[in-house]
């Protein structure tokens, strides 16, 4: 069974990120860049999954700059068998990146997608569900254990008061939730290795889609700030406080 | 032409983000119609009727809505969306999940979690972690949102909406509900208590959330946790607040052994009172704390009880 796994480019989720003085967006010049947390523990699934003999290939795809290649090499380094970049300029929105997945999986027909519930750069979580709805697949989203067979997934979900479990036919679309597993660091010989293994260039024109972001970003804003407030010295006058707030 | 709200509930109560993201719809396109789908659930839409500003409640009452699949959830929205010119979803895990799909296959992109409406066509939504905030335009055509419940005012009572059924649409068969297991708790629910109580890293053991618990039963409020404290275990993953856990915004957040990395602070920088405690004076959380302590929790929180309790809570 193939898996596919997207991953995605984004700022490291440690950089505390600044908005542009101009309002055009947030200032990515020298910023450390990294793999999407959620989506390594989706390559590390997907890995694990072929390590116990459930997954006969995975292949890691990436739409994002030329420098995307460098987060595809990460997921090479983890265990991915060989890595596929669509190469586009300036943000790609969720539902572009979901028309581009849909053709890469018409041509190599996982059985499985498994990848980010959500990009901490755009916070958007959509991608894994608009995907899954083209190609009319089942989904189990947010997820937080996996138990797979050769027609189903049975997929627990992280949802607001507890777990669910889904029992969803293959194929279908799996977006991680945190608790999913522990991703792995690549081991030297492996980040070697991974030089070696192939990465396909793609454009999204060779897929038919027209990338282009369909929402005009009018301005890109700091958040209000919060005032500082007072340090009190022991829980009585901290109580007071909060009773004087109306807050208790 | 009208917006459609896809209600929040449980198949017996109406979660108040429904009413909230009725807000945030009419002041994109009247009317309001609600979306009720679930089993046995007329309870809910009876409840629906009552928002204000709500003209028409659309109850489909069947067995393939009752956990809200997305598929089924998907197909049943599209039976109806011709009639709309913006559907909108709460930002729960529910609507995160299905109304993606909805966008998709009306090939529009999805706004999420909008936090403001600028004007009917121009939303704000938090980017980053909410360390930016984007300003965006959708382009003409169909609008399908999620909202940011803890942005938005509910919507009082006083509605008198219509009742109508709608007929199930087609069962996608995709995915079959196997089971749940819900946390079983008397505290208010976390994403609409008045006071929320999250403990950290410090707690240090799940034993010691009893801590926490015993001051939030005095306060009638709900518990929470930062993803450190999920993480090594001590609480389980619906407590999480932050970016990727459950956004709050109650009248007040007490932080307790919690650092505050941006993450969590993305959860809960919108309440209206945030008090902290923590042994480290420079941990970050002082920075947006009103109230901070710079202290022991494990003796904070026992003369926290005492004093409470000397206070009459």
């Amino acid at each position: 069974m193939k898996l596919l796994v997207p991953v995605k480019r984004v700022v490291d989720f440690n950089v505390k990120v600044r908005v542009k003085s101009d309002q055009s967006g947030v200032d990515l010049a020298n910023v450390k860049m990294s793999m999407n947390p959620f989506d390594e523990i989706a390559v590390e699934e997907a890995v694990r999954l072929k390590e116990k003999g459930k997954a006969s290939e995975v292949i890691a795809v990436s739409i994002g700059p030329a420098q995307a290649a460098e987060t595809i090499r990460t997921a090479l380094a983890m265990g991915a068998d060989r890595g596929i970049l669509v190469k586009t300029e300036g943000e790609v929105e969720p539902l572009a990146v979901a028309k581009i997945l849909k053709a890469i999986c018409d041509a190599e027909k996982p059985m499985l997608v498994i990848t980010g519930k959500q990009a901490i750069d755009d916070d958007a979580n959509q991608t894994g569900q608009m995907l899954a709805a083209l190609l009319g697949w089942g989904q189990g989203t947010f997820a937080h254990s996996l138990e797979l067979s050769e027609t189903s997934a049975k997929i627990s979900r992280e949802i607001d008061g507890g777990l669910q479990t889904l029992d969803v036919k293959l194929p279908a679309v799996m977006t991680t939730d945190l608790r999913l597993n522990e991703p792995r660091y690549a081991s030297l010989p492996n980040i070697m290795k991974a030089k070696k293994k192939p990465i396909e260039e793609k454009t999204p024109a060779d897929y038919g889609v027209d990338a282009a972001p369909r929402l005009k970003v009018l301005k890109v804003t700091e958040p209000p700030t919060r005032g500082g407030g007072v340090k009190v010295k022991s829980v009585g006058e901290l109580l007071d406080k909060l009773k004087e707030a109306g807050a208790i | 032409m009208a917006s459609l709200v896809i209600a929040e509930h449980n198949n017996q109560a109406l979660n108040d983000a429904t009413a909230k993201t009725v807000t945030a719809a009419a002041e994109i396109s009247k009317p309001v119609h609600v979306l009720v789908a679930g089993e046995n659930c007329k309870s809910v839409a009876e409840a629906a009727a009552k928002i204000a500003g709500v003209e028409k409640i659309l109850l489909a009452d069947n067995a393939l809505y009752a956990r809200m699949i997305a598929e089924a959830m998907e197909t049943l929205i599209l039976s109806v969306a011709d009639k709309y010119d913006a559907i909108l979803a709460p930002a729960t895990t529910n609507g995160k999940n299905y109304l993606p799909r909805v966008a998709a296959r009306l090939d529009v992109p999805q706004i999420s979690e909008i936090i403001k409406v600028v004007s009917p066509d121009i939303f704000e939504r938090p980017i980053y972690a909410g360390n930016a905030i984007q300003t965006v335009q959708a382009p003409a055509g169909k609008k399908v949102i999620t909202v940011r419940a803890t942005a938005f005012k509910a919507s009082g009572d006083g509605g008198s909406a219509t009742i109508e059924t709608l007929a199930a649409a087609s069962d996608p068969g995709l995915s079959k509900f196997d089971s749940e297991a819900l946390s079983k708790s008397e505290r208010p629910e976390l994403a609409s208590a008045k006071i929320v109580i999250s403990g950290g890293r410090g707690l240090g053991s799940a034993e010691n959330f009893k801590l926490i618990e015993k001051i939030a039963d005095r306060l009638h409020a709900a518990v929470g946790a930062s993803r450190a404290a999920v993480d090594a275990g001590y609480v389980p993953n619906d407590y999480q607040v932050g970016q990727t856990g459950k956004i709050v915004a109650p009248d007040l957040y007490l932080a307790i052994g919690i650092s505050g990395a941006i993450q969590h602070l993305a959860g809960m920088k919108d309440s209206k009172v945030i008090a902290a405690i923590n042994k480290d004076a420079e941990s970050p959380i002082f920075q947006i704390a009103d109230v901070g302590l710079v202290a022991d929790l494990f003796q904070a929180l026992p003369e926290m009880d005492q004093e409470l309790a000397k206070r009459g809570y």
